[in-house]
């Protein structure tokens, strides 16, 4: 597992924890049932408060991503198809709030992103297509 | 889940409550400080804001005026003797007899305390490339620190109390010690409590912060909590003008602009802000009680 923290970001740590490991488990690079590092090990290896790993691992659980074992530690959750789902949704809703700012800022209309969306979308199909 | 309610179980490594003690020209005044087990906490004050005062109304060396001390759940009034062989403490004098070698203390500390660690002495004399064959006397400030460290980590301590341990050290034995600090805070039920201030080194350490200042505490909060709750602001006057006032805290202007403490979730959006130090945040947080 690979977490980078950087502490002049002015994101909260707790944050870049979470999303870093979100992340892993979505795109499979921490397997279902895989074991986590302990809280207060992870804290101590990056150097960081053990009160904010605590949070991390709080969020990711109350979310879904990982699961606890009483006495064992904290394991990657089964994937959750709806859980991805919504997440990829969360996602789109951000781009798109920044396409509309873009747009807003540059005078650009919504029928121009329209068809601009139209047009990257044949592209991707057409080369899925292709092979 | 069930660790968590293990470690809401076990008592605090420290609490103060209402904790007054005069001296002529100096009060500390009514500290109340909690330092939950398996944590490390930085208090913070300026010289003379009286950090060396409260560990020493924590070891009883000075007599407090009222409020109570209770460390890993003994009052510090009742079998401190008992209790001190659970406490490491780093004054930021190391008081060892000049003519000892660091050989000759380990024998001197096998009688002292009960849970001496003569293997782990050994291992941290070697770490922090203490001389074993050198005369207290002769050894450098730094050197003096490093030794009192290894000390306080050699009898199978609960709990560090460490006052200015920090000061004296060149850059990379700092980050040292500072590693070796986290490494105690492995365990759960080992706790740190440490003053100084240099600030960065704080910074790098704490799960907690605490601000003394004057005698008096101005907060004691999680270290990230309030790293998240604050930020620095710049902004021209005009802007500040416009925010609303509850959301900064403490301003700097000058002739070309305004510099401020801020309150992130109050600040309107788009605004200039950027991250702030804990060192930035207590030199605020004084002038502005300077101000009041």
């Amino acid at each position: 597992m690979i977490i980078l923290i950087d502490n002049k970001s002015g994101e909260p740590i707790y944050n870049q924890i979470y999303a870093q490991i979100r992340r892993q488990i979505i795109s499979g690079e921490l397997k279902e049932n895989e074991l986590l590092p302990s809280i207060r090990g992870l804290a101590k290896d990056l150097r960081i408060s053990f009160l904010t790993t605590k949070r991390a691992y709080d969020e990711l659980e109350k979310d879904g991503f990982i699961y606890t074992v009483q006495g064992k530690g904290c394991y990657v959750a089964p994937k959750n198809v709806e859980l991805i789902r919504e997440e990829n949704l969360k996602k789109i809703e951000e781009h798109i709030e920044q396409i509309a700012q873009l747009s807003a800022l540059g005078g650009i209309s919504k029928a121009e992103v329209m068809e601009m969306i139209n047009f990257g979308w044949e592209d991707k199909d057409g080369r899925n297509e292709n092979g | 889940m069930d660790a968590m309610r293990m470690d809401e179980m076990r008592p605090d490594a420290l609490k103060i409550e209402n904790l007054t003690k005069h001296f002529s020209g100096f009060t500390l005044d009514n500290l109340n400080l909690t330092l939950p087990s398996g944590c490390i906490m930085g208090l913070i004050g300026e010289n003379g804001a009286g950090k060396s005062t409260t560990i020493k109304l924590i070891l009883n060396m000075l007599h407090k005026d009222s409020g109570s001390i209770t460390i890993l759940g003994r009052d510090n009034q009742e079998d401190l003797r008992l209790t001190k062989e659970d406490i490491g403490v780093v004054m930021d004098e190391v008081g060892i007899p000049e003519c000892l070698n660091a050989k000759q203390v380990a024998k001197v500390m096998k009688h002292t305390f009960r849970n001496w660690k003569d293997d782990e002495y050994a291992r941290l004399l070697a770490k922090l490339s203490i001389p074993d064959n050198k005369q207290f006397k002769d050894f450098s400030r730094g050197m003096k620190m490093k030794l009192g460290i290894a000390i306080a980590m050699s009898h199978d301590s609960k709990l560090l109390l460490l006052d200015e341990a920090t000061s004296g050290l060149d850059p990379v034995v700092r980050d040292e010690v500072v590693e070796m600090f986290l490494d105690f805070t492995r365990e759960e039920n080992h706790s740190i409590l440490i003053s100084s201030h240099i600030v960065s080194d704080l910074e790098k350490l704490c799960d907690y912060v605490a601000f003394l200042h004057q005698g008096k505490l101005l907060l004691c909060e999680e270290k990230d909590r309030l790293l998240e709750e604050y930020c620095l602001l710049h902004c021209t006057q005009e802007e500040l003008q416009e925010i609303p006032q509850e959301a900064v805290r403490y301003k700097k202007i000058s002739a070309y602009g305004v510099e401020a403490m801020a309150l992130r979730d109050a600040l309107p959006a788009g605004l200039h802000t950027s991250p702030i130090s804990i060192e930035e945040l207590f030199v605020f947080m004084v002038k502005e009680a300077g101000k009041k």
